[in-house]
Parts: C-alpha cells; structure tokens; sequence
C-alpha cells in the first residue's frame, strides 16, 4: 500500500509539473489561435527557435538558460510583430487566411526549422544549469520519498508565472480587455473607434513572444534538434482546444489536466498509453462540450 | 452562435492540419556531387534532418569521404563515382518515394540504406521488387521477415541481431552482479522492438525475470514517472531500448530519481552522439551501453578506422561542417557500407546485382570495421559489439570523450579495458 501510495503522490507531482511545462508550450497559442483565430502552426517550432537561442546564451556566455529566454522575449515580440504584418498584408486582409494562412505558417515553420540546421546543425542540444539533474525529495515516513525534479519546478513555476500575468494583462487592462473584444467582435470594436488590426497585431506579437521563455523552458526539460517541434504541434493545438479557445487560465488547467493524466497512466498503466489517454480525453470533451473546458458557451455572447 | 460555429471550424481545422503535418513529407533534394565523364550513380536516403540526423549527418560526410578516395583511385570500373541521395527527415513514409525516384528518375546504379532500422525497413520493399543489391547501415533484424538474399547488414550484431546486439550485455551484468530480477524500457519504435525481443529472450536465457516490461512514446518529454514505475518492481538490472531523446530524457531521470539497480543502459542510442555526451557530462557515469567504436587503445583490431575518424575530424573543423564532432560511432561503419559494395563492384567488373550479391555473400571483406563475412539474412557471421562504461566523467567538455578512459570497454574481453562497476558507485 505505501509503495502505491508513494507512485501515486509521485505521478500527481510529476503531472502537475508536466502540466506546467504543457502550459508553457501553448499558452501563446492559446493567444494567436484561440483568441485571434491565426492557425500558427509554427509556433511549435518558434519554441524551437526560442530553445536555441536560450543554448547559444547558455553555450557562449553560460547565462542562465531562464534569463536567456527573458531576453529573448522582446524578440520574439518583434518577430511576432513582423509575422502578424505580413499575415495580413498578404492574407487576412483579402480575406485568403484560412488555407493560404495556413500554409504561411507552414512555410514559415519550414524557413525556421531549415535555418536552425544551418546555424546550428542537427545535432540534439542540452543546456547546463544547476537545477537541470537535481531534485528535492521531500520524506515521509519510511516509504514515501516524493522527488520534485528541479528543471519541470523550475518549468512550472515559470509558466504559472507567465500565464498568470496574461491572464491579468487580458482581465484588468483596457489593452486587454480590447484584445477579447477582438476575439468577440472586430466589427463592433471597429465602430468604437478602435482599429482591430492594431490589437490583434500587438496581442499575436505578445503571443510570439511567450516563445522566448517557452522554448527556454523546453530545453531546459528535454533535449532539443531543429525539428522537434514539430512532434508537439498535435499537442499544443490539443491544449488549446481541450482548455477551451480564448481561455487563457483554461489552457493552463487543460495543460495540468493532460500532465496528470500523462503521468498517472505512465505510472500505472503503461507509458504506451499515455498519449492515447491524453487524446481520449480531448474527444470525450469536444463530445461533452464542444467549446472546450472552459470555452465560453453561446449564451455567453 | 457564430462563436460557436467559428469554434467548431476552427476544430475542423486543427484536425486538417494535423493530418496536414504526417502528410506533409516533401524530400529535400539535395544536389549530388556533379561529375564530368559518365559516372557509377550510388543512391540513397539519409536522415539529414528529425532525431535521427545526428547520426545521419556523419554517415553522409563518411560516404562523401569514400567517394573522395574511390576517384581519387580512378573510381569504380574506371568510372567516377557520383553520389545521388534525399533527406528522408527521419521519416519513414519519405523513404520508399525516395528510393523509386533513386531508381526510376536519376537511374542510380547502386543502392545503400539510409541510418537506422526505421529507415531501411520501408525501403526493403522497393529493393526486393527492383531485385537491387542493398546495404543496410545500423538496421536491427530489417531483413528477418523477409529473407531477401541480396541485403547485407552493416551491424556487428551476429547472425541474430535481435539477441546477439544485447547478448553481450547481458554476458557482462550476469558475469558481475548474477542479478536475479530486470526491467526493460523500450521505446515504441521499430528499431528498439526489435532490441527489445532480444533482451527479453536474453533476459530468459540468462535465467532473469523480468519484473517490468513497457514501451514508451518517442514523444514523452519526461521520463521519471516510468522509471519510479520501474524503480517500484525493484529490478537488480534495467535494460533500456531507446532512441536519442528517450535515451537523453532517462539519464536525466536517472540522475534524479536514482536507481537501486546495479545495472543500467543496454541498447541507448545516441548516448554516442557529441552533442548529447557534451550536454549530459557526468550524469552519464555508470551507464553501461553498447557501442561499436570508442576511442581505447585496444580499438586497433579496426585498421584505418582511426585515421578514418581523423580525416573525418578535420573535415568537419575545416569546412565548418555542423555535424557530430567526433564521429565515433556511425563513420567507420557507413564507410564501409559503400566500401564493401564497392569492392563487389570492383571484384565482379560489372554492376550486375545478382552477381555483386554473390560475391558478397561468398567472400569476406576488410575494410575498416576490419573482417566482415556475411551469414543468414545478410547478417553478420559473428558478433562484434562492445559494452562500454561510461566511468570518470567530470564535466560537459567534449574533448573527454575523444581520449581514452570515459568509456571504458567491459566486453569483449580480448579488448576489454576496463571492469564492470555497480552503477551507484560511479555516481558523485
């Protein structure tokens, strides 16, 4: 009995802090797609990018790889800056996003993932730092040793961090609060005098912009080569949907949701399962509730 | 209303494009080697990019440098040899469009595989209907369904991969520690099934049981909950099958949730790779893992693998090339994947496949992975890989791993340079 209780309070630490990690990967998606509807596909691998930046600082200069992914935030504020103008210059304006939008994306993912293997070559890459291969073990009793792994800590401290402050970025300021009507209404934000154009912009570049950090923390948790972003396309956009489109503190309990759950059916059950588990999930919601977990419903609006 | 519709395309969306991103598997093609007279064209795929890059990228450069020597030796039949090859991006859906293109289009005269079980596999049915003689670089058991008579395996792991590529480790965890219990990790693919099938029969011929037996999905970022759940059956011994990022993800998860196991690694690939020995450093200590050349004094029974490995080195410092390093573990083996079709070719005169086949089955070669004779299935007659412990690891700078002394070899014991120790003793 206590060695099951010490798996279990063990896969409950290591889910929530999966969980964590889960949400840092999507919570910008869960920005561009979810509240201004651009399938960014490449997010994934801007997360990519984000990770080698935070491996050259951390390689070149041994700069923590966590401020590195701080400094490189305004970045990739700019570069979603840039994304976004060109976006809509050249699709959401003649109304051509949906599918030409969405093989820009594809295009830019490519363009991002072939200039990573020319910079930095295909090899996988790790970053030091003092709490990547440490843990604490908290004791109880004679049986029960819970180890909190100090990189998916450190991940999830992070992320919470992060989706919090959007979360009140988007809630309490006016900014914000333009940002939602955006993902509601352009048309009637339009004729309050507000350009949407201008919201959505600043509120993708700000999306973009988690990327820095995410893609720090991504390889701070796990090894990294140019394209394995695009192995957590299926699970960003699975977050997202599941934590319900437009929902920012949604997408972090969906992202703790799956990690739990990961990580409960890998202790238990077998590791196979997992990403069926966490894709069953998914389909009993939208089955269930079509608008995700916390979605707003129809009557919302 | 128009929410929820909006929602419900955007579902409708996200399902498109995820089927949009197995589909999407456009080869690269790369331009080959261009030749002025009428060359000998040597085709293949390679994982150039996708997790398995890391190897494939030094196998390319090792079969660019065969092609280097061979027209410097006036070529194949005195013709140039001109290599035609894709980036299967560690894909195997890409590999048998690559290798109708290669035969049908550019007209290549001579296959090779691509690195890796997961990649020869899909293109076996293409060489077997087109009658090719093919090369397989690094494929576990690829040729055991099908029996073809004209594939030959470059993997020193004897006439049964599955058991002979682990046997060895098995020998020394048995010869050490006697362990009674074991796990085996594996992750859920092609190549590490394969090993896995082997472990556990070895498991069983070794009179161990086995206490926990799981497969892992390639894409699992972390890696403790698996091994608490291993860790919980209390195994004297984990045997792991595992490709780079799994193999990468559980050292780290070893480091901190530790292990009473005295033995530890098995089938780890990638734990060879520069970058992942340079990033994991001294959490590597204890691991013992298979390998096939380190650098050990007692490695010269591979005559020319050693300035092989130098020339390849220099290559790579002097054209800047952003590949391994090193080049330990795939270049001797992918030169002489091409070296020993070469020779075929050479020995036989002409490029008839069936007798390039022969000659091979029926000879033995040199090259620089040192004698090879071929046995069933295109496998190799005996078995020739290494157990290595990684011991006296003290930080993460490369150079460590270049010189004697931080993998050390268990096994064979003609060549061993080093003894076996409990895992936890090698740990800080």
């Amino acid at each position: 009995m206590a060695i099951f209780i010490d798996l279990l309070l063990n896969a409950l630490v290591i889910g929530i802090l999966l969980g964590g990690f889960y949400a840092a990967l999507s919570i910008g998606l869960s920005i561009t797609f979810g509240l201004l509807d651009v399938v960014n596909i490449a997010h994934p691998t801007l997360l990519i990018l984000g990770a080698f930046i935070a491996f050259f600082l951390n390689s070149t200069w041994g700069i923590d790889p966590v401020l590195a992914g701080l400094i490189a935030t305004p970045l990739f504020f700019a570069i979603g800056w840039v994304i976004y103008q060109i976006y809509y210059n050249a699709f959401e304006k003649s109304g051509a996003e949906s599918l030409r939008g969405l093989a820009f994306f594809f295009g830019l993912l490519f363009i991002i993932e072939v200039g990573l293997i020319i910079q930095f070559g295909v090899d996988h890459r790790l970053v030091e730092a003092w709490y990547i291969g440490e843990s604490a073990n908290i004791v109880i009793g004679s049986e029960i040793d819970v180890a909190i792994p100090y990189r998916l800590l450190v991940a999830f401290v992070v992320a919470v961090a992060a989706t919090l402050a959007i979360q009140v970025y988007l809630t309490r300021t006016f900014f914000g609060r333009a940002v939602r009507a955006v993902a509601q209404d352009m048309m009637a934000l339009r004729l309050m005098g507000v350009d949407p154009i201008k919201v959505k912009r600043i509120a993708f570049a700000m999306g973009v912009a988690t990327a820095g950090i995410g893609g720090a923390l991504m390889i701070i948790v796990l090894p990294i080569e140019p394209s394995v972003g695009r192995l957590y396309i299926g699970n960003v956009f699975a977050i997202v949907v599941l934590g319900g489109l437009g929902s920012i503190s949604g997408t972090l309990l969906a992202a703790i949701i799956i990690g739990i759950a990961e990580s409960i059916v890998a202790t238990f059950f077998g590791p196979s399962w997992s990403p069926a588990v966490s894709f069953g999930i998914l389909l009993a919601v939208l089955a269930l509730r079509p608008e995700g977990l916390f979605g707003k419903t129809a009557g919302a609006h | 209303m128009t929410r929820i519709l909006a929602n419900r395309v955007r579902v409708w969306l996200l399902g498109g494009l995820m089927a949009a991103a197995f589909v999407f598997s456009a080869p690269l093609a790369t331009t080959a080697e261009a030749q002025s007279k009428d060359p000998i064209k040597v085709g293949f795929s390679m994982a150039l990019s996708g997790a398995l890059a890391g190897g494939g990228q030094q196998s390319l450069v090792a079969i660019q440098l065969w092609a280097e020597d061979m027209n410097k030796k006036g070529g194949l039949l005195g013709r140039p040899v001109e290599l035609v090859f894709y980036d299967d991006q560690t894909n195997p859906k890409n590999v048998p469009g690559i290798y109708s293109k290669l035969l049908d289009i550019d007209k290549v005269d001579l296959i090779v595989s691509g690195y890796g079980t997961n990649l020869i596999a899909p293109a076996m049915p293409i060489a077997i209907e087109r009658e090719m003689t093919f090369m397989g670089l690094f494929g576990m058991n690829a040729n055991a369904k099908w029996e073809y008579e004209k594939y030959f395996s470059i993997l020193p792991a004897g006439p049964d991969p599955a058991v002979g590529f682990s046997e060895v480790w098995f020998q020394a965890v048995e010869k050490k520690f006697q362990p009674k219990t074991i796990a085996i990790i594996a992750a859920d693919a092609e190549f590490a099934q394969n090993l896995k099938e082997g472990a556990v029969r070895n498991a069983k011929a070794f009179g161990m049981e086995i206490v926990y037996e799981e497969n892992y999905n390639p894409k699992t970022p972390d890696f403790t909950p698996i091994l608490r759940a291993a860790n919980a059956k209390k195994p004297d011994a984990i045997y792991i099958a595992s490709y780079p990022n799994g193999s990468a993800g559980l050292v780290r998860a070893l480091a901190e949730v530790g292990t009473d196991a005295k033995a530890v690694g098995g089938g780890m690939v990638g734990l060879q790779f520069a970058g992942i020995m340079a990033g994991l450093g001294p959490m590597l200590n204890g691991i013992a893992n298979y390998d096939f050349f380190v650098p050990e004094p007692t490695m010269n029974l591979y005559p020319g693998a050693s300035d092989l490995i130098d020339r390849y080195q220099a290559k790579v410092k002097a054209e800047n090339l952003k590949v391994d390093a090193l080049g330990y573990y795939l270049v001797p083996w992918a030169y002489a994947n091409v070296d020993i079709l070469g020779q075929a070719v050479q020995a036989v005169g002409s490029l008839d496949q069936d007798a390039i086949a022969d000659y091979i089955r029926d000879n033995e070669f040199t090259s620089v992975v040192g004698k090879v004779k071929f046995g069933k299935n295109g496998e190799w007659e005996r078995p020739r890989t290494l157990v290595v412990q990684y011991q006296g690891i003290t930080n993460n700078d490369l150079s460590q791993f270049a010189t004697a002394g931080t993998r050390k070899i268990m096994l064979p014991a003609d060549i061993s340079t080093g003894d076996l120790q409990p895992f936890n003793d090698l740990r800080k």
